[in-house]
């Protein structure tokens, strides 16, 4: 028996993972998907938003204001790609101006520091290709963005170093609720645990259903966005957004911590909790918003364009804490955006709700709370060159356009978490990531997973389960 | 340990290993080339199919066959060759840095360099095809790879969109393995591979080939399921109502292919938005002084011979200038083109005093030409030179004039201009 | 009459063959060897065929092959099967036959590549 099974890792479950791990207590981590970090964590806008959006007094703010401050602490802790780059939220009429004044006050009473309005001159002067239509902004100096993917993967991985078990493609079917315990039932077998915390993002009222009264419906909704090549990327350094009016909510425009520059998204409620397709109405639109407020984007150097599904609710606030008709059953759940932000403070509230619920821990003496990566393109030459001598795989380069070598790809199917997959390993290492989208590298890195793993080269997936790259030998393989 | 050479070739594909060859021939010459991969012959190891070498053997050749010629010739020669090592840096003093499982981060000092990095295939990102993002979306080249390297098949029922020659060309080859290759699309009204390929690689198999058709949809969450295609009007955009969907488990993409640039942007190498490639001299030398381009990366080329032939000029002008430095530049004309009819010229200028006998030139056209030549004529509208009438010019393929280096001397003015005219 | 669109080189003739057997008249061709391909692709058309066997002890698993000549087109997957039959072993040279006459077509299927 469990103390604590979490459902989902993706960032909230993973934090709370980690988290939990300092503890002596006993902790599962299950997900459904056969890697990590697959649901909103692998699509969204990857900003670490200031504080001036949610309503003064919501867990929204709160969380919001307490991860902004923690994350570069954490990021710093586990290597992962972290950069204070600012945010405006530009005006380009009175009636925009007017919701600047308002999400300034707004962020003035949640505490976010340093916020001020600039007008358009002192605004232009910092982000010289930004409309000349602007009349003004609110500049949010503590905005930044991080990757989203590898802070999950950072937080799983000490997870699991610290003792959690994470048991991957485990689907949550059934959950039955006994005295003193609860059954987790999944596609693969049956978990005893005294504690569950739902963190299963667009599935999480389902989860929540399975066992305490229906307190709110995620409604998923899809954001599509688009990836420009780093060579155009170079257009602004803070992200930009616009303010809702009634053409709509707006689009943002902003860096990635890899240099490439993200447009997106729009908002588009939906049925399906997993739906990720590309719409390309959706894409129009955002280009076209996009284009108001940086009027010089190259959209004809688009490498690639996605969508994400967030975990919008009926009720517009995060759900976070025990059900009180179900002592035990603690929710992490309608995490929508500032959903990344929050959740290394939602994580660390993890502790004390459970503590809260009757869960005695203790610290333990010892446990990881770092983690470091090589990113190899990032070395100097001598770093390189050390690197190289004392394992000749980081001598190999294998992917050309973001400069991933194999000792990194070797390193990411090695580790505690292995990634057996061609999207598990791009996730990690970049691989694929650049403006061939893994072309060449692709037909590499099968190799490579085939190689390590003894897997047949039939077996290599592209990502989910049924995602097979290659269906059969030619027949002169086939006869051999 | 320091590298220097006179001569560096980055890239041992054909463009690579013709331009190493040639620097070699010009005497005394110290002539290194750079292979990413652990063998000399880049793309034509996988083009096993025949219809290469036609023109500079004589003969029609298979991919590895002319390949094999080539590094034939260069074993007879004091080239050396450095496999598994890649450059991620040439500076304008010509310093490059590679990396490799050996040497680890090095730098090698080149008197000239050339580059011969080929291009890649446009992927699915770069269509912004809407959908879903499943296994089975493949470029041409990947599937090939993985079907003649590998030996493996990336599908059973296989739509492909680009009417490319590589598209073509895996058509056939997939259908021979036992794949069903249901169509091969093309957005616009021509297909862009060479009539031969439609006949040999298509029509063979009685594989259709749906002209003025696009994909507007993808489905299936982990692999292809399905794609809906449309109807396109005359710029190309899908035509609502038209849409058809087709059951498939794989989509092959044929859409292009661009410069592999990235270096020579990075140099500083100023690039021509036509070609996605250099501009450059006479002698294929780019704006920066000692670094020359060739092959595919110069601009993408749809016959190795011609690469060939590109690559032993700057073979030849990269060794020519380790040997003597920059070559003059009184007189320099601009290649210009009449941009109603062609899209490109290849060299973008010419040093006069630099043409031994000839300069070759190559372009595109925009649009099918029947029963007319092409002509030269200099900035005040008068001929500098005027080819034979052709049956017909195709936007498929590469267009090449030999321009005698006596005829420029005739030119006016700073530039040349070259057009179509209807032939009489 | 027959259409046919020769194969030989980029150009890509269209051409048109008439007559029978003995007094076949060709159309539309730009060089002579037009004529031969378009007699030939008009009344038994024939194809070179290339693919690949498996090799063993290589630097890849795959070795390319091609038939020494063209063989009829309509033979093509039948050979195709008995070359995927083949296996080799490294090294191999250009040119080396791996199968000979195939099918009783008069051609081998010959390694084209060092291996």
């Amino acid at each position: 028996m469990y103390d604590v099974i979490i459902i989902g890792c993706g960032i909230i479950g993973a934090a709370a993972a980690y988290e939990l791990s300092k503890y002596d207590i006993s902790v599962a981590l299950l997900e459904k998907e056969n890697d990590i970090a697959q649901g909103a964590t692998k699509a969204n806008s990857a900003i670490v938003h200031a504080g001036y959006d949610p309503e003064e007094g919501t867990l929204m703010a709160k969380y919001n204001i307490k991860g902004a401050s923690m994350m570069k602490g954490i990021c710093e802790a586990f290597d992962v790609p972290y950069k204070q780059c600012g945010a405006f939220v530009l005006a380009f009429d009175d009636n925009d101006m007017q919701e600047v004044e308002k999400l300034y006050k707004r962020g003035k009473n949640n505490g976010v520091p340093g916020l001020r309005i600039t007008g358009h001159d002192e605004t232009l002067a910092l982000e010289p290709h930004l409309s000349n239509n602007i009349i003004g902004a609110l500049y949010a100096p503590s905005s930044g963005i991080v990757d989203p993917w590898d802070l999950c993967i950072a937080y799983a991985q000490t997870a699991v170093r610290n003792g959690v078990d994470l048991k991957l493609s485990n689907t949550v079917v059934d959950i039955v609720k006994m005295d003193d315990r609860f059954i987790v039932r999944t596609d693969k077998g049956e978990y005893e645990t005294r504690y569950v915390v739902n963190a299963a993002g667009t599935h999480a009222d389902r989860i929540n259903d399975m066992v305490c009264e229906h307190r709110f419906t995620i409604v998923p909704t899809k954001g599509e966005y688009y990836v420009i090549d780093k060579k155009d990327s170079d257009l602004i350094n803070a992200t930009i957004f616009q303010c809702p009016s009634a053409k709509g909510k707006g689009v943002l425009v902003s860096r990635t911590v890899h240099g490439n520059l993200i447009v997106g998204p729009d908002a588009d409620p939906q049925e399906d909790p997993d739906d990720t397709s590309v719409k390309q109405s959706a894409l129009d639109y955002i280009m076209e918003a996009s284009l108001r407020s940086v009027p010089t984007i190259n959209f004809r150097s688009v490498i690639r364009s996605y969508a994400g599904v967030r975990a919008n609710s009926d009720v517009g606030e995060f759900v976070i804490g025990e059900a009180p008709e179900t002592p035990g059953f603690i929710n992490l759940a309608a995490i929508k955006s500032p959903g990344l932000t929050s959740a290394p403070a939602i994580g660390l509230d993890a502790v004390d709700i459970l503590k809260d619920a009757g869960l005695n821990m203790k610290k333990k003496n010892e446990y990881v709370e770092t983690r470091k990566m090589i990113r190899f393109d990032e070395l100097s030459a001598e770093e390189k060159n050390a690197l190289i001598a004392d394992d000749p795989h980081f001598g190999k380069i294998i992917c050309r356009c973001e400069h991933v070598t194999e000792g990194e790809i070797l390193a990411a199917i090695h580790d505690v978490i292995p990634a057996l997959t061609i999207d598990a390993i791009k996730k990690r290492c970049r691989s694929g990531m650049g403006r061939c989208q893994g072309g060449f590298c692709g037909p590499r890195i099968a190799e490579i997973i085939a190689r390590e793993t003894g897997m047949p080269m039939t077996d290599i997936l592209q990502g989910p389960v049924g995602s097979e790259i290659l269906v059969a030998p030619t027949k002169s393989r086939e006869e051999a | 340990m320091e590298f220097k050479y006179d001569v560096v070739v980055i890239g041992g594909g054909p463009a690579g290993l013709a331009a190493a060859y040639s620097a070699w021939e010009q005497k005394d010459t110290k002539v290194l080339i750079i292979e990413r991969l652990e063998e000399l012959g880049g793309i034509l190891n996988q083009c096993i199919h025949n219809g290469f070498g036609l023109h500079y053997f004589r003969e029609e050749l298979t991919g590895p066959e002319y390949a094999q010629r080539f590094i034939d010739r260069l074993k007879e020669t004091d080239v050396d060759i450095m496999l598994n090592t890649m450059v991620t840096d040439i500076s304008s003093e010509r310093v490059i840095t590679a990396i490799n499982p050996v040497n680890g981060c090095f730098e090698i000092k080149a008197k000239s360099i050339v580059l011969a990095m080929g291009c890649r295939e446009r992927p699915r990102g770069a269509i912004s095809t809407p959908g879903t993002r499943p296994a089975g979306i493949y470029t041409a080249g990947a599937a090939q790879r993985y079907a003649n390297m590998d030996g493996y098949l990336v599908g059973r029922k296989i739509v492909v969109f680009g009417s490319g020659d590589i598209g073509l060309i895996m058509a056939r080859r997939m259908t021979l393995e036992g794949a069903e290759v249901i169509a091969v699309l093309e957005r616009g009204g021509v297909p862009s591979g060479l009539t031969r390929n439609i006949v040999q690689c298509l029509d063979d198999f009685g594989i259709p080939l749906m002209l003025n058709t696009t994909v507007v949809d993808i489905s299936g969450r982990s692999r292809v399921e399905s794609i809906t295609i449309a109807k396109t009007d005359s710029r190309k955009n899908p035509i609502p109502g038209t849409e058809q969907k087709i059951d498939c488990d794989t989509l092959l993409l044929s859409v292009g292919l661009i410069p592999e640039n990235d270096i020579p942007e990075a140099t500083g190498v100023r690039m021509d938005p036509r070609t996605n490639g250099a501009v450059v001299y006479e002698n294929d030398e780019t704006t920066t002084e000692g670094i020359f381009a060739c092959g595919n990366i110069l601009q993408v080329h749809d016959l190795v011979d011609y690469v060939t032939s590109e690559a032993i000029r700057a073979g030849k002008g990269a060794a020519q200038y380790a040997k003597n430095g920059e070559p003059g530049s009184e007189g320099l004309l601009d290649v210009e083109v009449d941009t109603n009819m062609i899209t490109y010229a290849v060299p973008q200028m010419i040093r006069p005093a630099n043409v031994e006998k000839n300069v070759d030139i190559s372009f595109r056209v925009r649009d099918r030409y029947e029963d007319s030549r092409i002509v030269v004529k200099d900035e005040e509208g008068n001929y500098v030179a005027r080819y034979g009438v052709k049956a017909y010019i195709i936007p498929a393929e590469m267009q090449r004039i030999t321009l005698p280096g006596k005829m420029l001397e005739k030119a006016k003015g700073s530039k040349i201009i070259i057009g179509i005219e209807k032939g009489e | 009459m027959k259409k046919v669109v020769c194969i030989l080189c980029p150009r890509g003739c269209e051409m048109t063959v008439t007559g029978e057997e003995d007094n076949i008249k060709v159309s539309g061709n730009k060089c002579d060897k037009g004529i031969d391909f378009a007699k030939t692709e008009a009344f038994s058309p024939e194809r070179t065929l290339t693919s690949t066997v498996h090799i063993s002890g290589g630097i890849h698993t795959m070795l390319p092959v091609k038939t020494s000549k063209a063989i009829p087109k309509d033979l093509m997957a039948e050979a195709v099967k008995l070359i995927g039959k083949a296996e080799v072993s490294s090294p191999v040279k250009t040119g080396d036959v791996i199968i000979a006459n195939i099918l009783g077509t008069g051609a081998d299927i010959i390694a084209t590549r060092d291996m």
